[in-house]
């Protein structure tokens, strides 16, 4: 009974004093730290479901008071970092706490693996060149690869068509769009001069240039990928009409009420008649080049994440180019070709749950070129001489190849940070069927079912740290062979906004079509990329430099028998400079590669710098807005030191080939200048918008020679020349209901 | 006996619910009084901070995260590093998103939080992201004065954006004025819904006024 009456008296003490203390206010303070010790400054500290809290002060410190009591839960966010929760006995006794927050694995913050690849996308928040800038940049003529070759990485080359990266050639470099490759990504193929892309660049709105190390969902590129995404739904329905010195262009663009699908269609003739007249062009244009293509779109929301996209285009140009024969100073060889190509592409990305997303893509290509090789007299007459040399430059050629293909992308997210694997396959189907005509009529059917399969983890270790590791596995049936390759790269943040990259990956590459005429049973020729980068991106400015070795092996030889014994190297220093601040309002950048390469393949006698290849390379990009006279003004300068040019024949007593001469062109220079003039901005409801685009090509008209012909005797040497010096354009572009001299302005502003 | 007792109890019940909301008037109240200061002394994260505490706390009501949505955004737009913009601007969005769904959908005020937001972005990398931020700011603002023609704000931040854009695009000092002269008579108009209601942006169209002249 005392010891009853004892408890109860304890006990209404202790309610006494917890009821005392409860009165009062409990002082909380502490100090917020990373893991690393460095201040959290900003953050918020909240009991749970009460007003009490505070953020913490540049040190990381805090203090606040509450009156809540008991056991509560204190919580801790930060913007970028993972919140923290931890339980607090309030009571009136003041309580100390040392708390640590980590970072969270973010987007934004996270170091993103670049080594080798350039991206440039209005989506991405940062970017190194944007969709616009290849429209603004003088030299390029609105061609997306002509933009390209003022990055690092590319060679200046003007007798042939395609990217030329790293001491590779033109073959070497794939155009991926949607995911799918594009086999006729450019015009057809003509003598001696350089033929742009088929698409135009208002047609993407992401562009990722990889001069190596690119990712395993790519394949068949032995030096380079250009990765190419399209638009999605127009921002609204539009007219668009277009007048230029080479010809006209009209396109409709349609989105419904609900912003949810479109469809257009776009048709454009090019005709360089008129403009051939006033420009005097080196070889004779007995066929005026001319070109019709129209293209087709839709895109369909097919869900809140789901996206379907549709584009076909349909190509038909001719040209004929007559040029003094080397071999004989009274014979003209005059080549003709047609060109039919239609491209079709149907792409659907869709998110499947919280953690998967699907891609799925098709795509069908078919490529026509019909020529027709002449040897012809000064009258223009066709002659025929059956001896060496000139029986062999009178031949026909119908050329027909298609390519069908399907890839699927599966993504799945791995926990909750940035982590991805992506796998899934592809197969394409290539039929190339060529008819061939000289003395005799040779025809030839290719078939290549394709497949691969691959998958690739991209890993964040730490918002600092991450890697992607990836592996391909490829199968040709024309080859009989199989290929297995690793893919390897990894980024680390230093500092801010700085980072390095390394990057390592296998490359395989089918050999060209002519070659497995010779040899079917060659094998797939291999590089081994090496890289390592370093790059700091902020708003203002981007710089990066970039170390690379590239190892070629299996390289077909033509001589003395076909086969893969052809090997070589490429290795070099690049730099990039972009700057959008120093000088106020104006954009420009500035980059220098340094490449040295020699490959022993075809006929080489050794190991040589092949002919596409410049040691030095350097361009100088400059874009100006000047609001008082709405125009734009686009300069640049590209440079490369001469390339080698060779003379390989064929000694009949030493029974090999032997360079039988060799020399360096002109180092070369081209300043190109454009003028883009928007009369209309800023007039508040115009319902239609008018862009004037001026551009002169090689403004300096200084000589290009970018190689050597020889005659079949060896003892003629002529140079090979751009058609014309210089190129002159005039346009004006309308659309109405759309303002799309936006992009152009507020992309200066 | 028992009834009683239940009365006692329901008493007291609501009159913790009276002083709860009391508390929660008051306090908004005062902290809503801070944010006119807040821009000059640097208080804006750490009051963005606070209206988030009183609203998770309450629950239910969509002001306190409007509040601090605002007050993300305006840190957001005060920022010098712009590459720590994007995740502000993102965090008051994701308060937004909240208060929106309290307010049972986005009215006139929060699409003008929209378009701060977007502003917010669109001042990180103007040139590249225009297409996308530029025409979302100005398109939130248009449904901001469709959805309430009495918002002064909307029409506040209109003016702003053009003293910031050149003659030759249709912005300008003049132009400017104009629109921040009429966003001013409307704030004479304007009555707020409660006190705690959103009165704010009257002394910056007067301060963006006076430069304009």
């Amino acid at each position: 009974m005392k010891i009853s009456a004892l408890n109860h008296l304890i006990l209404l003490l202790l309610l006494l004093i917890s009821q005392l203390a409860a009165l009062g206010q409990t002082t909380v303070r502490g100090r917020l730290l990373t893991p690393k010790g460095k201040p959290v400054p900003g953050a918020s500290l909240a009991i749970k479901d009460s007003y009490d809290g505070t953020t913490t002060d540049s040190t990381g410190r805090f203090q606040f008071e509450t009156t809540e009591k008991g056991r509560q839960l204190l919580q801790v966010t930060a913007i970028g970092y993972k919140p923290v929760e931890e339980w607090l006995e309030l009571n009136g006794t003041p309580v100390e706490l040392k708390l640590t927050i980590k970072e969270a694995i973010d987007e934004l913050k996270a170091v993103v693996v670049t080594a080798g690849s350039f991206e440039a996308s209005d989506t991405k928040r940062t970017t190194v060149l944007s969709s616009i800038d290849v429209v603004t940049t003088a030299s390029a003529n609105a061609d997306v690869t002509a933009a390209l070759r003022t990055l690092p990485g590319t060679q200046q080359i003007g007798e042939r068509e395609g990217l030329f990266v790293r001491g590779g050639s033109g073959e070497e470099a794939r155009v991926f769009i949607d995911g799918t490759l594009v086999n006729n990504f450019f015009y057809s193929a003509l003598p001696d001069l350089a033929t742009r892309g088929r698409f135009s660049p208002f047609l993407f709105k992401g562009t990722v240039f990889s001069s190596g190390g690119y990712s395993a969902l790519y394949g068949q590129a032995l030096s380079g990928a250009l990765i190419l995404e399209t638009i999605d739904l127009p921002d609204q329905s539009s007219a668009s009409l277009g007048i230029s010195s080479v010809g006209l262009s009209g396109g409709y663009q349609h989105l419904n009420k609900k912003k949810t699908a479109s469809w257009g269609a776009n048709y454009g003739y090019t005709n360089l008649y008129p403009y051939f007249q006033l420009v005097k062009q080196r070889p004779d244009y007995f066929r005026i080049p001319a070109f019709h293509a129209g293209d087709a779109n839709f895109r369909i929301k097919t869900s809140k994440t789901g996206m379907l996209k549709f584009y076909s285009t349909i190509q038909a140009n001719q040209l004929g180019i007559r040029t003094p024969d080397i071999d004989s100073g009274s014979l003209k060889n005059s080549f003709g070709l047609t060109n039919y190509n239609i491209y079709t592409n149907l792409a659907w990305k869709e998110r499947l749950g919280k953690k998967w997303k699907l891609f799925l893509g098709t795509s069908y290509s078919l490529n026509q070129d019909d020529i027709e090789n002449r040897l012809q007299d000064q009258d223009n007459k066709d002659q025929l001489i059956r001896e060496q040399p000139y029986v062999s430059k009178s031949f026909d050629v119908d050329a027909r190849g298609s390519l069908l293909q399907v890839k699927t992308v599966f993504d799945r997210r791995l926990g909750s940070g940035l982590s991805v694997l992506r796998f899934g396959g592809e197969w394409l189907y290539f039929k190339d069927d060529v008819k061939f005509r000289d003395t005799i009529a040779r025809n030839n059917l290719q078939e290549d079912q394709f497949k691969a399969g691959f998958a690739e983890v991209d890993v964040y270790i730490t918002n600092n740290l991450a890697a992607k590791l990836g592996t391909r596995v490829e199968h040709s049936s024309l080859l009989g062979r199989a290929n297995m390759v690793p893919r390897l790269s990894m980024a680390y943040k230093l500092g801010e906004k700085g980072q390095a990259s390394l990057a390592y990956g296998i490359f395989y590459q089918k050999p060209e079509r002519n070659q497995l005429l010779l040899n079917p049973d060659l094998r797939f020729t291999k590089a081994a990329h090496y890289i390592a980068n370093y790059q700091v991106i902020n708003s203002s400015y981007t710089f990066r430099a970039e170390v690379f070795y590239k190892k070629y092996e299996d390289l077909v030889k033509t001589f003395p028998s076909t086969n893969n014994s052809g090997k070589g190297y490429a290795k070099g220093i690049e730099f990039f400079w972009r700057d959008k601040k120093t000088i106020e309002g104006v954009d420009y950048w500035v980059s220098y590669s340094y490449l040295d390469t020699k490959r022993d393949y075809l006929n080489f006698p050794g190991s040589l710098q092949p002919n596409f290849a410049a040691n030095h390379t350097a361009s100088l990009v400059v874009k100006k807005f000047i609001t008082k006279w709405k125009t734009q003004f686009n300069a640049s300068y590209s440079f490369a030191t001469g390339r080698p040019y060779y003379n390989i024949r064929f000694d009949q007593g030493a029974n090999k080939f032997i360079v039988a001469d060799q020399g360096k062109t002109i180092p070369f220079n081209n300043l190109s200048l454009s003028v883009n003039y928007l009369p209309a901005i800023g007039r508040s409801g115009a319902n239609s918008f008018t862009v004037w685009v001026l551009s002169v090509n090689n403004v300096l008209n200084q000589n290009q020679i970018f190689n050597y012909n020889y005659s079949y005797d060896g003892l003629t040497r002529r140079p090979i020349r751009p058609a014309a010096n210089q190129f002159f354009f005039i346009g004006c572009f309308i659309s109405f209901g759309v303002d799309r001299s936006q992009d152009v302005i507020n992309s200066n502003l | 006996m028992k009834q009683t007792a239940f009365l006692l109890l329901f008493m007291l019940g609501s009159f913790s619910l009276f002083a709860q909301s009391e508390k929660y008037q008051k306090t908004m109240q005062q902290r809503i009084a801070e944010i006119e200061t807040a821009v000059q002394n640097g208080n804006m994260p750490a009051l963005a901070n606070t209206f988030e505490r009183i609203a998770e706390a309450e629950k239910n009501q969509w002001l306190p995260y409007y509040y601090a949505a605002y007050c993300q955004v305006m840190t957001a737009l005060l920022e010098q590093d712009k590459s720590k913009v994007d995740p502000i601007a993102d965090k008051a969005e994701v308060l937004l998103k909240k208060a929106e769904e309290l307010a049972g959908g986005a009215n006139s005020e929060i699409n003008v939080i929209y378009s701060m937001i977007a502003t917010a972005h669109l001042t990180v990398d103007p040139a590249a992201r225009w297409m996308q931020y530029g025409q979302s700011s100005s398109a939130f603002l248009e449904k901001a004065k469709a959805q309430d023609p009495t918002n002064p704000r909307p029409l506040y931040l209109e003016g702003q954006s053009k003293f910031y854009t050149p003659e030759q695009f249709g912005g300008g000092k003049a132009a400017a004025a104009q629109v921040l002269e009429k966003a001013i008579a409307m704030f004479d108009q304007f009555k707020p819904a409660s006190e705690l209601h959103p009165t704010w942006g009257k002394a910056a169209a007067q301060y963006f006024l006076a430069q304009c002249k």
